[in-house]
């Protein structure tokens, strides 16, 4: 039917315009980063100008490799924390536990405004002071109730007999953990470890407080990159952080389908 | 192998006490069934013998040797669960190798047991399936393999066959006790369902809120129950309450009912009788009542239901209602409002002190 045919066609459209204003910004972005001209001029040049001179820019590399260290440290520490403090839920039941879990919430919706400007006067008070060290704690507490809310949900799945299950065979507490539990919950434990990488790889607020001019972050690094003077190797190095966080978030994707799965 | 002791043993969760002083002994090499409504407390005995849970008071014992402080990966006993527990990312062979493989054991000997467990449970060539592969009574088989493989001191079930289909339940009660025999494993067995109880066990424990009400051969507590809990719980019985005479009691509007077996009653006591519903005769003339000492009670037939080999009839006399199973002899069938006189053997007869 002709009706049928325009709504099915108006659907197209719809889409194609949704996907223009999600993408086109950035396909733009990335497009001009191989562009000869600073001043997003057309016709289109193809260089790789950018990219060589962002690899002679040793502030900005100094940021990245900061912020992928800090990524991965804080990936690594709130994974295993956070893996550990959802089997502690998940097993026992101990005075203040309702409460404890209530106060894991919070944190996720406090603006980072706020939890950046608290952090800053603590890390002062208590002696941190500012720099890498703080800005990888702060990181770490921002990922720690992200991966607890992940690691719980898949334990909600799990079956407590099998626990009791593996002990009637004469498994310790340590063999049942790594032999039954862990890997029910992998999946969980590795999309809750996606999701802390990317709270720390992107985290920009937080980061921009406790950072110093020589210890900082490369979102920092960008921002004061722009403020000083718009160059052409923001777009490059933006190009190169939006492969590796999409590659990212297709992973995370699919571990949470597997997460899905019976 | 070994048997079990359980003496004095009580627990309580908050104030309700889920086990009461019980005490029972365990037979080495024993089907054992623990039988029992729903919050009985079975199934808290079973965790108190298994170890995931520690009485409050009360000795257990193994092979002799006292376990009621020993958690349950130090007890070496094998447990089969009601939803089978079995761990979804191993295969059925690593399912079984789970118990031999934390033990450190060397992974050729650890094939061989393996493969002897499956067999013995004639999954011989499923090794390499996973559990959402299997069929529910398959895993079932699985579960049992993984338990004896081992070789606990005791095995635990927890109403193992409850999730399965009739017929296929009826399958694995008889492939259960055959592998029970195979390997003389001391067996206890959590069942709410009195059949299985009676053709599986060599022995029965009742329990009800918590406390043993009566234990023993199946025989032995059908024929003489105890109680009236016993006599109606296992199996179906025709209760009767009145004053103990000596030999029987005597209903409140003068009949009396005598019984040779059960307890003796003092004359005068509250009393109870229970009859087995085939041990009783049903027929249409008054001139049956012949052997001399038979209990004899007039009513009318308020239904039948018809079950094929026999035909369970509901009598009603004096407001109350007996129950009445009959042989398909090919004998006449009563019809519903038909007057009736029932009779049996005081042989038949249990006397139960109130």
């Amino acid at each position: 039917m002709a009706t049928t045919r325009i709504l099915e066609g108006l659907g197209r459209f719809y889409i194609v315009l949704l996907l223009a204003f999600l993408y086109l910004p950035i396909i733009l972005m990335a497009a001009m980063s191989f562009n000869a001209s600073p001043f997003y001029q057309l016709p289109f040049e193809w260089t790789t100008d950018w990219y060589a001179s962002l690899w002679q820019n040793d502030q900005l590399i100094a940021a990245t490799w900061n912020s992928i260290e800090i990524a991965i440290i804080t990936t690594l520490i709130s994974t295993v924390l956070g893996s550990m403090a959802s089997l502690a839920l998940y097993r026992h039941e101990f005075r203040g536990k309702k409460f404890l879990q209530a106060l894991l919430f919070p944190p996720i919706a406090i603006p980072w405004l706020i939890t950046g400007t608290a952090m800053l006067i603590f890390f002062f008070g208590v002696g941190i002071g500012r720099g890498l060290i703080a800005i990888l704690l702060g990181h770490v507490a921002l990922a720690l109730p992200y991966v607890i809310v992940v690691v719980s949900a898949r334990l909600q799945t799990f079956a407590p007999e099998l626990e009791e299950a593996a002990r009637s065979l004469g498994a310790n507490q340590w063999q049942v953990t790594m032999r039954v539990t862990l890997p029910w919950i992998m999946p969980g434990v590795i999309a809750g470890g996606l999701f802390a990488f990317a709270v720390s790889f992107d985290q920009f607020v937080v980061s921009y407080f406790l950072s110093t001019p020589g210890q900082t972050t490369l979102p920092v690094e960008i921002y004061a990159a722009i403020r000083k003077g718009f160059t052409p190797e923001i777009n490059a190095v933006s190009t190169i952080i939006i492969v590796v966080s999409m590659a990212l978030m297709l992973l995370t994707a699919r571990f949470f389908k597997f997460g899905g799965e019976k | 192998m070994a048997g079990v002791q359980v003496a004095n043993v009580s627990r309580s969760f908050g104030a309700h006490k889920a086990l009461d002083n019980v005490s029972i002994d365990f037979p080495d090499g024993g089907f054992y069934a623990l039988l029992g409504p729903s919050g009985s407390g079975k199934t808290t005995l079973l965790r108190q013998i298994a170890g995931f849970d520690f009485p409050d008071s009360g000795r257990i014992a193994i092979g002799g040797e006292s376990v009621e402080r020993v958690p349950v990966e130090k007890r070496r006993i094998g447990m089969v669960f009601q939803n089978y527990a079995l761990f979804p990312n191993m295969s059925v062979a690593d399912n079984v190798a789970f118990g031999l493989s934390v033990r450190g054991e060397p992974k050729a000997a650890i094939a061989t047991e393996v493969q002897r467990a499956l067999d013995l449970v004639q999954l011989g060539k499923l090794g390499g399936r996973k559990p959402h592969q299997l069929s529910g009574g398959q895993r079932q088989r699985v579960a049992l393999a993984r338990a004896i493989v081992t070789k606990p001191r005791v095995l635990l079930l927890d109403e193992p066959l409850g999730a399965l289909d009739k017929a296929l339940r009826v399958d694995m009660q008889i492939e259960l006790k055959r592998i029970q025999r195979e390997i003389g494993i001391t067996t206890i067995f959590v069942t709410h369902d009195q059949e299985e109880a009676l053709t599986m066990s060599d022995r029965i424990g009742i329990l009800r809120d918590g406390r043993l009400v009566q234990e023993g051969p199946p025989e032995e507590i059908y024929d003489r129950p105890q109680s009236e809990f016993a006599a109606t719980f296992l199996g179906d019985a025709n209760i009767f309450r009145g004053d103990a005479t000596g030999s029987g009691i005597k209903l409140s509007d003068g009949t009396t009912i005598a019984a040779s077996t059960g307890a003796s009653v003092p004359a005068g006591a509250k009393a109870s009788c229970a009859v087995r519903p085939e041990r009783i005769r049903i027929s249409t003339g008054a001139a049956t009542a012949g052997a001399g000492n038979a209990n004899v009670l007039a009513g009318w037939v308020s239904k039948r239901i018809f079950a094929g080999n026999n035909s369970t009839y509901f009598v009603e006399r004096d407001g109350q209602t007996l129950k009445v199973i009959v042989q398909n002899t090919g004998a006449e069938r009563l019809a519903e409002g038909q007057p009736v006189v029932l009779s049996w053997s005081p042989d038949s007869t249990v006397l139960i002190a109130a």
